[in-house]
């Protein structure tokens, strides 16, 4: 398959970015988005220029580290799956395929494609976790807990903090992100002790660091590569109405 | 006699953990906010370790070459983390699984580390349900467990497909506590590049910050290597692209002993090899075997038709399938150990009844299962899978058995460390996969979780202590020392050397070269000869690296081709000490096959005679041979038996 | 307890309790214009009129209506600013998720249906009450604003008739997403009942926008 390739190039954080045009040619339609991108980078270091930046890592759309804006949507042509989880034949021979880096305000680019999420870590610094520390904690089985809960729970928990619901939100809202943390917690015994200073702790560092605020329009769970619903959502309302009200 | 000292306390096995933290040296809290530890690496070891040192009061430095703490690769681990808790009342028990393990690593691993382990397995499960990991459970509220390879009883205890993924966000949320608490201090997108000794102990890192290239030194009163294993020097594995040997490889240099490096685990269930431009192999993981049936055809006429496409699968007749795992080992089934059942689907694709294009696939099969227990069972048990494998294969896997093929998973070897999990170079400790202290010569699935856990939330944090105690008038260690100048320089001149080659080659192919020689001769099956000409075959790779590679940009930039660039040149110099080990060890045992050391029937064939030690090289110089340095394996409480599954 | 007033959240909630009162009263408000082509005579509707424009319950009930749409308004741009504010380099290819289509309109549409109410109560409620309306008598001797005649008279401007109907139907826009969204602010998300919500948003949405846009059409072909 051959196609032409629009690329969001950035030397750093500093410098002004533009898109570049590649043509690439005889990609087998089972190669991977990525390894498509390693053939362009293989052929870009032969030539001696700048091979493309971008974020990966295990490719088997578990570590949340590949990101890419694919054609007006985050991961690219397919739902519920990860940038390294597409493959080239969900293209089209001949296409042309326009990639961007996530856009957010929190989400600062630091080369090419690959940006900065550490916001996601600082907003789970803030309260993202159970206060227990190692040790002393009763035996597994001592609070039995709701299966339907603990579906709930795993349902939240199976977000992978990749981004694409800030990078698909029309206001580059980080809800989705931080109710599914805050949801996954609320929904376990163990996690409703702390419910009401997690949600305020971590809604605050949300806000602080610039993310837009939730219109409901739902891009992100249409995006998500872990389909987290927007019933987690509904759910961090809820958990922070109960916060400031109790 | 052995010339390591693995320090094992004395006493009867099941007290020696207890014996050793009744006597061991502990830092009083006041002196804890003194001394610095430097951890390098945010999987489940690492993290654990420096959630758990930060809540102590210490001062951590946590170092990982992602964007994000939260992606080691421990997030990738999917079937579950094994546990004795015996919640099913099927007969298990610490010393089971003690026992299981010690089995499975085919007798070459230690027995009071493996015994603690076992021990450490129930205390981790609760850990986590405090912490919040959601677990499957019953409709009563209570645990669900599943089965694994090389286990009799049901004491696996899982979260969907992603159990890894759960654990680590535990640890992770854990450690994002104390950074928010203060006591941990986070380094992301840095990598460590060398480990600094100052008089004889680990006293720092020096560390490249991947988005400014600056070279940053950090020091410390202990440095804690948790950085995974080395199964990226094969090039194709399951492991991330990012997984490399560097840490461990230059703390070698800097001289701990690198125990066992053949020792490799090659995952029987991974969807196949499809493209020369692949890079990375996917696994499905182990669970399946719960459920699922190994076959390939029994009649090579099957096996052309099948290639061609002419018929599927399911058309083929049940008498006319080999179910080979079944027919071999009736006691076990599909559930024996990885190595035995990636070198009997090998076995069957050498003797050409590989079902694809390639040859070397072999179909798992659930559909018993799916008929047995229902789609919506099936479902949920393993739904996300279905998915990974339908979007990598372009084949729904509900209506036609899943292919799979063996590939590299795991390492066992690793640096080696005592029963404190110190390495030999003082102030240096090593956990989880990157030690090589628990598995032997074969992990049990849902055992790297158990292991990786067991060393961060519950070992390290004390055994740390006995060596910290003594250093507690020891100031903070400053960074301006001849040592860190020295190492620091080192290297700059390792990545300048690089920029220098000036060649044609981008890396990633040279790495890829060596994956194929390490695959051929130095993976499933090894042979003398084979491991000889990988020897040769692996300096003429490195030679030519070094003449060839081209490396773009520079070093003051986030540079890919760079980071790539650096763990290869390392992964150069492993392979051949793996080829070199492989070669020493004239037996068969676990993840280790020689083909000159097999029974009649092609099972393993061990010499516990001359081989039950655990074999750790010595780094003398880069041109001089590295030396053997043994630990003898000492069963006091187990019956040394021929391994079997039958 | 502040933060409902400047977090993301708590803003989001005081919009969608001003939004959810508001849709309550566009009910009322329906209710009685429909009055006017239900009726032969404008009497109904005045009297119904004269009722809201004197009773003193009503009269608080209006102070928290303004109150509302002040707070909806003002919210929705804040909202709205931090919103932009939040991506400040967009993309080139415009993100085509399936989402809720109207959703991504909410500050245009509210645009318009802000430029229609000012008009709308130019042309009504402040002609009422600060100008010099015109003014009807009825058999039991009531004095009162001739609101039904004022209205009618407008509604046979074909100009305005169109002006209005549009008005309407952005309106209807901005309720397909605002009805269903205030329940999902206000946390009121459920396997079954979500659906439900989403339904009845369409229904109201219609009962809305046609009785709305059936007056004036009944009135300018009568």
């Amino acid at each position: 398959m051959d196609f032409t390739l629009k690329i969001w190039r950035q030397k750093d954080a500093a410098s002004r970015g533009r898109f570049v045009t590649y043509h690439l040619e005889g990609i087998s339609p089972d190669c991977s988005f990525l390894e498509m991108l390693d053939i362009l980078n293989d052929q870009l270091v032969q030539k001696g220029e700048d091979p493309v930046a971008f974020d990966h890592d295990c490719r088997e759309g578990i570590c949340g580290a590949c990101s890419l804006y694919i054609n007006g949507r985050p991961h690219g042509p397919d739902d519920a799956i990860t940038t390294c989880q597409l493959h080239m034949r969900r293209f089209r021979d001949g296409d042309t395929i326009v990639v961007e880096p996530w856009r957010a305000k929190a989400f600062p680019v630091i080369k090419d494609l690959i940006v900065d999420r550490s916001a996601f870590d600082k907003i789970i610094q803030a309260g993202g976790y159970i206060s227990v520390n190692t040790g002393g904690v009763p035996d597994a089985n001592t609070i039995p807990i709701q299966k339907e809960h603990a579906d709930i729970a795993m349902d939240a928990a199976a977000c992978i903090g990749c981004g694409a619901c800030v990078a698909a939100c029309k206001n580059a809202s980080a809800m989705l992100f931080v109710s599914a943390k805050v949801s996954h917690l609320s929904m376990l015994p163990q996690g409703k002790i702390e419910a009401a200073r997690r949600v305020k702790a971590m809604l605050e560092e949300m806000d602080r660091l610039g993310f837009g605020n939730c219109s409901n329009t739902g891009a992100c769970e249409a995006e998500c590569p872990k389909q987290i619903s927007l019933s987690h959502i509904a759910r961090l309302n809820r958990e922070y109405f109960k916060a400031i009200l109790g | 006699m052995s010339v390591l000292n693995a320090k094992i306390p004395s006493g009867p096995l099941e007290q020696k953990w207890s014996y050793y933290r009744a006597h061991q040296n502990l830092v009083s809290p006041a002196n804890k906010k003194k001394l610095d530890v430097i951890v390098v690496g945010t999987g489940l070891g690492g993290a654990s370790a420096a959630a758990s040192l930060g809540e102590l009061g210490f001062r951590v430095k946590a170092f990982c070459y992602q964007d994000s703490p939260r992606r080691a690769h421990s997030i990738a681990a999917q079937g579950g983390i094994n546990a004795a808790k015996n919640y099913q009342n099927d007969g298990d028990s610490v010393y089971r699984l003690f026992y299981d393990t010690i089995k499975g690593g085919d007798y070459r691993s230690r027995e009071a580390n493996v015994y603690r382990l076992a021990e450490l397995s129930g205390p981790i499960i609760d850990q986590c349900v405090a912490q919040g990991v959601p677990f499957a459970r019953e409709y009563g509220g209570l645990l669900e467990n599943r089965s694994f390879g090389g286990a009799l009883v049901s004491r696996t205890f899982y979260a969907r497909g992603q159990t890894g993924q759960q654990l680590l966000l535990g640890a992770y949320s854990a450690m994002m506590r104390q950074v928010h608490l203060g006591t941990v201090e986070l380094y992301t997108r840095h990598e460590m590049l060398e480990l600094v000794v100052v008089d004889g102990r680990a006293r720092g890192i020096i560390a490249r910050n991947l988005v400014t290239g600056a070279i940053e030194r950090f020091s410390a009163h202990a440095v804690v290597l948790a950085t995974g294993g080395y199964g990226n020097v094969f090039y194709l594995s399951t492991n991330a692209m990012g997984s490399n040997a560097t840490a461990i490889w230059r703390a070698y240099k800097k001289g701990a002993l690198f125990a066992n490096p053949c020792f490799t685990q090659i995952h029987p269930t991974c969807i196949p090899v499809h493209g020369e431009y692949q890079s990375k192999l996917t696994l499905m993981s182990e669970s399946l075997r719960n459920d699922g049936r190994i076959w390939v055809p029994r009649k090579k006429e099957d096996v052309e038709k099948i290639r061609k496409k002419l018929i599927r699968a399911r058309d083929i007749p049940e008498e006319d399938r080999d179910y080979y795992l079944e027919r071999r080992y009736p006691a076990y089934g599909n559930l024996v150990p990885r190595d035995v059942a990636s070198r009997a689907a090998k076995e069957r694709c050498d003797a050409g009844f590989g079902v694809n294009e390639t040859g070397l696939a072999v179909f798992l099969d659930l559909s018993d299962s799916i008929k047995r227990l229902g789609k919506k069972v099936i479902d949920e048990r393993y739904g996300n899978l279905f998915q990974i494998y339908e979007k990598i294969m372009d084949e729904n896997p509900w209506e036609n058995p899943m292919m799979i093929y063996p590939a590299v998973h795991y390492t066992m070897g690793g640096l080696w460390v005592d029963y404190e999990l110190q390495s030999t170079i003082p102030g240096l400790f090593v956990l989880g996969e990157a030690n090589f202290s628990d598995h032997g010569a074969n992990r049990l699935g849902a055992s790297a979780l158990m292991q990786g856990l067991a060393d961060g939330y519950f070992i390290l944090p004390y055994t740390i202590q006995n060596y910290l105690a003594d250093q507690i008038k020891v100031p903070r260690i400053s960074v301006q020392s001849d040592e860190f100048a020295l190492a620091e320089k080192q290297t700059r001149e390792r990545i300048e050397r690089l920029f220098s080659v000036g060649g044609k080659t981008p890396s990633e192919r040279l790495h890829r070269e060596l994956g194929k020689v390490m695959w051929e001769y130095v993976g499933m099956s090894r042979t003398k000869e084979g491991l000889e000409k990988a020897i040769q075959m692996i300096r003429d790779l490195r030679e030519n690296f070094w003449k060839d590679v081209k490396v773009t940009g520079s070093n003051d930039e986030l540079n890919p081709e760079l980071e790539k660039a650096l763990r290869i040149a390392d992964f150069l110099e492993l392979g051949e000490l793996m080829a070199r080990d492989a070669l020493h060890r004239n037996e068969s045992c676990g993840g280790h096959f020689r083909e000159e050391y097999q029974t009649e029937e092609g099972e393993a064939k061990r010499n516990d005679q001359d081989y039950m030690y655990v074999a750790a090289w010595k780094f003398l110089g880069d041109d001089r041979e590295p030396e053997l340095v043994k630990e003898d394996l000492e069963y006091e409480f187990i019956e040394v038996k021929a391994r079997s599954y039958k | 307890m502040s933060s409902i007033f400047t977090s993301s959240v708590g803003k989001k909630l005081m919009m969608s309790l001003a939004g959810l009162f508001l849709i309550v009263f566009l009910l009322v408000h329906l209710g009685i214009n429909l009055l006017l082509i239900l009726y032969n005579s404008p009497e109904t509707y005045n009297r119904a009129a004269h009722f809201m424009q004197t009773n003193i319950l009503i009269k608080i009930i209006e102070i928290v209506l303004f109150g509302g749409f002040f707070l909806h308004m003002i919210y929705g741009v804040i909202v709205q600013i931090e919103n932009w504010l939040s991506r400040p380099k967009g993309y080139r290819v415009a993100n085509y998720s399936q989402t809720s289509f109207f959703s991504r309109f909410m500050i245009h549409t509210a645009a318009i249906i802000f430029v229609f109410l000012v008009i709308h109560l130019l042309d009504f409620y402040f002609k009422a009450k600060f100008g010099e309306p015109k003014l009807v008598t009825y058999s039991d001797g009531k004095e009162m604003v001739d609101f039904g005649s004022m209205i009618i008279a407008k509604f046979h401007l074909p100009g305005f008739v169109i002006g209005y109907i549009l008005a309407i139907l952005f309106l209807g826009f901005h309720l397909l997403h605002g009805f269903q969204s205030a329940f999902q602010t206000l946390g009121l998300n459920h396997k079954t009942y979500t659906p439900v919500v989403k339904a009845l948003g369409i229904i109201y949405t219609l009962v809305v926008v046609s009785g709305f846009t059936a007056i004036p059409l009944v009135i300018y072909f009568d």
